[in-house]
């Protein structure tokens, strides 16, 4: 027989955090006081929030306790379709965690910040090389922060050209943050409908590319899991109106070493570094989202630039036509150290190996669930394969019943319900750090499951029965909000 | 390669299933002229222990440590930080699950958030705060956004006393839309002039940050109270959160939508990121806010739960009109900020406060009893500025050589204040620091 990992152990029940503590702890060591104290003006004060009071003991059960109710890549497969829940590697998070990076304050002058300097001119030089792309920010703080970063460049150039334009081409197959991130600079986004195919063709986009239309965002990969194979053709069209080609680069694990994203026509393209580049996903983030630009879009990225003068490296703001600042400071630099740790780590044979092991695991799950699962797009894929539920629904079992059933069999379950083009999407990316036997018993899994849902459906309806909760009742949530306790 | 588990024979195999040849062969589908023409070029693959010894060498480059005392704050604050909150928000359950969106198997985080999501709104005083944005600088410009949208107009006031990198992410955010930005200029005791507030009925909000750049208390009950009389929002900005230990919040002084850097709340300075951008309003604005909102529910045996909720403002429903385009945000930084504020306490943080206070306090005494000027009359919170003589910068110089940064310069901020410099004092300097600083910059 053969035993899945979804299980049942001892899970231990914990309250809100209000509803443990006792005024009069504190789980601080208060630093000793060595000045006097001194009141503030009573006009200005108050009595501070109310919280909890809590023992470091209080708070060490409460929050160990939350984490075992997590499903976590560190546990076990995250097919999540779209987020590359890779393996994270530990040695990252202890170079992230070194003092001198992470306890240095961004405003150092540059001489006291030279290794944090060198560390993102040369992750710069990395991801460059990597996409074959020319010029690099590390500011945006996530993939959507990227893509706002693009659509400004987009605009700065249009702009700058004497002629702002008003629409962006956005294929249905998009992630919903391409067209928010347009919208976000005042763009009205067109959308074209992938062929029976399931990627772009060029009349489609040669349809609507006007001197209106300020280019297009495509996604290569796309989120079918497919390549753009016409994205060459697209691009000439696009530029020849006087568009710009934006790559949505959430994809990237697929094509490490094998595409050139300057050759393919992108301008811009920006990458997850939490996807990609093997950062924590942090429960929803911090992320990194990297912008990659051609070379005649440069002079738009975001300042300050790190640039090396006299052997020294210093943040440059000497850019007139920079779209600005996206944060605060320079990007969220612990995920940069993880991500350029894991380039050195991996090298270049290494990182090609990633994205055929990427590929190689999502055909092979495409391959063996085929006819089990209807396969909108039975057409080689990259780094993940979207199913849908249509062999199912006979049955009166749907996509959601299918996901929750496979939280009983100790798997997260693949993104669903998107792409929006398949209805009832089940969206499979495996990654490359999944073994053969990893993917073999998700697969029996995927096929136990199936097999239930003709003879024993109630059971997928009911599921999940073995994590922590039953289902949930968004509707009700979402009805009537209590967001705070 | 450590991460592949891969062996040859597991790939032969797969190949066989798969029906290609080669892994090369699984690329087909991609056209030559989107190919590379040469493999990548990148360094030598690195050993662990190899890794281990670049990084040293970097790190080893950067003022950090004991070995230096860096007297910056600027938005960006040092400050304790238990063993307790770094060990538990490395949990690989935390640090390696994604975005909640399987409620079932994520009650770590959704309930861990929902708590975040109480104690920012009790922190701010306000009803409503989301799971978070980037950091403070693009929380403030989702800020101006929202009133925007709520007021349907399309001019926004931003003083000058905001931290004025915030203040450049709001021109770039703002610059594409039609939404114009007007500066509000500061006045002598380092506060906001509100009496220059002009035309307040045209404006959407009116934003000022409290404690503002120059570590001053505004008056922000003032701006509300001109704002909301004129049927603009009040914009309450934050990069010291730690300040509502001690002083009045947004949310008690009127304020409609307080937005900020929480990385004071047991987050590594980290050269700057990842910050944890806090966001919090008015129920009655909650549809119009951007970001993610963890609600509680009940499961289909009756027992509390939570879930992701009220999910139509957001992209992946609404797509381009939705209310942001964020997605990934920083949760595991506003986990971070919920441990820690568990960890203090209601009676820590107001000690903490209190202690941060004195501390700046004390370096004010100590340096105006050196001579040196406090120029501005404002109640302030950990940090201020203090005026130099001319030729300072010489002087600012020595120090870094003797381990000591001695405070911002101002002056490419603020032309007009030039010998100008932030200072900051935490609980983090002790008494004989606070000391060796005055004496070093009067001498
Ligand atoms: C295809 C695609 N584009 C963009 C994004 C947005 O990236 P992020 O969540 O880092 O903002 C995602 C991920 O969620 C994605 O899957």
């Amino acid at each position: 027989m053969t035993e899945f990992p979804g299980a049942t152990g001892l899970v231990l029940n914990e309250p809100l955090l209000w509803e443990r503590g006792r005024r009069g702890r504190c789980g601080f060591s208060l630093p000793s006081r060595d000045v006097e104290r001194r009141p503030a003006p009573a006009a200005l004060t108050a009595a501070g929030p109310d919280f909890p009071d809590l023992s470091e003991v209080d708070v060490v059960r409460h929050y160990t306790r939350l984490s075992t109710w997590n499903f976590s890549v560190d546990a076990g497969m995250y097919p999540l379709g779209s987020c590359t829940m890779k393996y994270n590697p530990k040695t990252n998070e202890r170079q992230a965690a070194h003092p001198g990076l992470a306890g240095a304050h961004p405003l150092l002058p540059a001489d006291l910040c030279q290794g944090a300097l060198e560390l993102m001119a040369a992750l710069e030089c990395l991801l460059a090389e990597i996409t074959g792309l020319d010029a690099v920010t590390l500011q945006p703080g996530a993939g959507a922060h990227g893509e706002l970063t693009g659509m400004l460049v987009f605009h700065a150039h249009h702009r700058h050209q004497g002629k702002p334009r008003s629409k962006i081409i956005v294929p249905d197959t998009a992630h919903g943050t391409n067209p928010a991130s347009a919208s976000l600079c005042g763009y009205r986004s067109v959308a074209i409908a992938s062929n029976a195919n399931g990627v772009l063709s060029p009349e489609a986009v040669a349809a609507v590319m006007d001197d209106q239309t300020a280019g297009i965002m495509v996604t290569n990969p796309n989120t079918l899991g497919l390549f753009e194979e016409n994205v060459k053709a697209i691009a000439d069209i696009v530029h020849a109106r006087g568009g710009l080609v934006y790559c949505d680069g959430a994809n990237m694990n697929a094509v490490l070493g094998m595409v050139h994203m300057g050759r393919m026509g992108v301008d811009v393209l920006h990458l997850n570094l939490h996807k990609t580049f093997s950062t924590p996903h942090g429960g929803g983030g911090p992320g990194a989202g990297p912008v990659c630009v051609a070379r005649h879009l440069e002079p738009f990225l975001p300042v300050p630039r790190v640039r090396l003068v006299d052997n020294r490296y210093v943040l440059s703001e000497d850019f007139p036509l920079s779209i600005g600042k996206l944060q605060a400071f320079w990007g969220n630099t612990a995920n940069l150290v993880r991500a350029y740790s894991y380039i050195l780590t991996m090298g270049a044979e290494d990182l090609k190996r990633v994205s055929q092991l990427a590929v190689l695991n999502a055909r092979y799950i495409k391959e063996r669930l085929k006819g089990i699962y209807h396969l909108p797009y039975d057409r080689p894929c990259m780094h993940e394969c979207v199913f849908s539920d249509s062999l199912q629904q006979a049955h009166k079992v749907n996509t959601l019943d299918i996901a929750k059933r496979l939280m009983d069999y100790g798997f997260h379950p693949p993104t669903i319900y998107f792409p929006l083009v398949v209805p009832g999407a089940i969206m499979i990316e495996p990654t490359e750090t999944e073994s053969k036997e990893d993917l073999d018993l998700f697969i029996e899994s995927m096929k136990a499951i199936a097999t239930e849902a003709r003879e024993a459906p109630d059971r997928l309806h009911q599921a999940p029965t073995r994590a922590k909760r039953r289902r949930l009742d968004e509707t009700a949530a979402a009805r009537k909000p209590c967001l705070t306790g | 390669m450590r991460y592949l588990p891969h062996t040859l024979e597991d790939i032969a195999e797969m190949l066989k299933t798969v029906g290609v040849e080669s892994l090369d062969g699984l690329f087909a589908s991609i056209p030559a002229d989107c190919r590379r023409s040469a493999p990548m070029v990148l360094p030598h693959p690195l050993t662990e222990w190899e890794l281990n010894a670049h990084i040293d060498r970097l790190a080893g480059r950067m003022a950090a440590g004991p070995a230096y005392k860096v007297f910056i704050g600027a938005g960006s604050y040092e400050h304790f930080i238990p063993a307790s909150v770094g060990f538990l928000t490395s949990r690989s359950e935390f640090v390696t699950s994604y975005t909640p969106y399987q409620p079932e198997i994520s009650q770590g985080t959704l309930q861990a958030i929902f708590e975040y999501q109480t104690l920012a709104a009790r922190l701010l005083g306000m009803e409503v705060a989301n799971a978070s944005m980037y950091d403070g600088a693009s929380a403030l410009a989702e800020g101006l956004l929202m009133a925007a949208r709520i007021t349907r107009r399309s001019k926004v006031a931003v003083s000058r006393a905001v931290h004025p990198l915030y203040r450049r992410v709001v021109e770039t955010y703002l610059k594409p839309t039609d939404i114009e930005v007007r500066e509000i200029p500061f006045g002598p005791d380092g506060t906001t002039l509100l009496s220059a507030v002009a035309d307040p009925a045209e404006l959407a909000a009116v934003a000022v940050q409290s404690p503002n750049f120059f570590g001053c208390i505004e008056d922000v009950a003032a701006v509300s109270g001109r704002a909301q009389a004129a049927g603009a929002l009040c914009v309450a900005a934050f990069s010291e959160p730690l300040a509502f230990g001690l002083f009045k919040n947004p949310g008690s002084l009127g304020a409609d939508i307080a937005c900020g850097e929480g990385q004071s709340l047991g987050i590594p300075r980290a050269f700057g990121g990842p910050g944890l951008g806090m966001f919090a309003s008015r129920m009655q604005y909650v549809r119009n806010m951007p970001g993610r909102l963890v609600g509680e529910t009940k499961d289909l045996e009756g027992r509390r739960g939570f879930v992701l909720t009220l999910s139509t403002r957001e992209q992946h429903i609404r797509r381009e009109k939705a209310t942001s385009n964020i997605c990934t945000n920083n949760s595991l930084c506003a986990l971070t900020a919920a441990v820690y504020m568990a960890s203090l306490g209601g009676t820590g943080l107001r000690e903490l406060a209190q202690l941060n206070y004195d501390k700046a306090e004390y370096l004010k005494s100590q340096l105006r009893a050196a001579g040196i000027r406090l120029p501005f009359g404002a109640a302030t919170f950990n940090e201020f500025v203090a005026a130099f003589p001319d030729g300072f910068d010489a002087v600012h110089s020595r120090l870094i050589a003797k381990g000591i940064v001695a405070g911002l310069p101002l002056g490419t901020y603020y032309p007009e204040l030039k010998n100008h410099y932030l200072l900051c004092a935490t609980e983090t300097m002790s008494r004989d620091d606070l000391d060796a600083l005055a004496r070093e910059v009067a001498s």
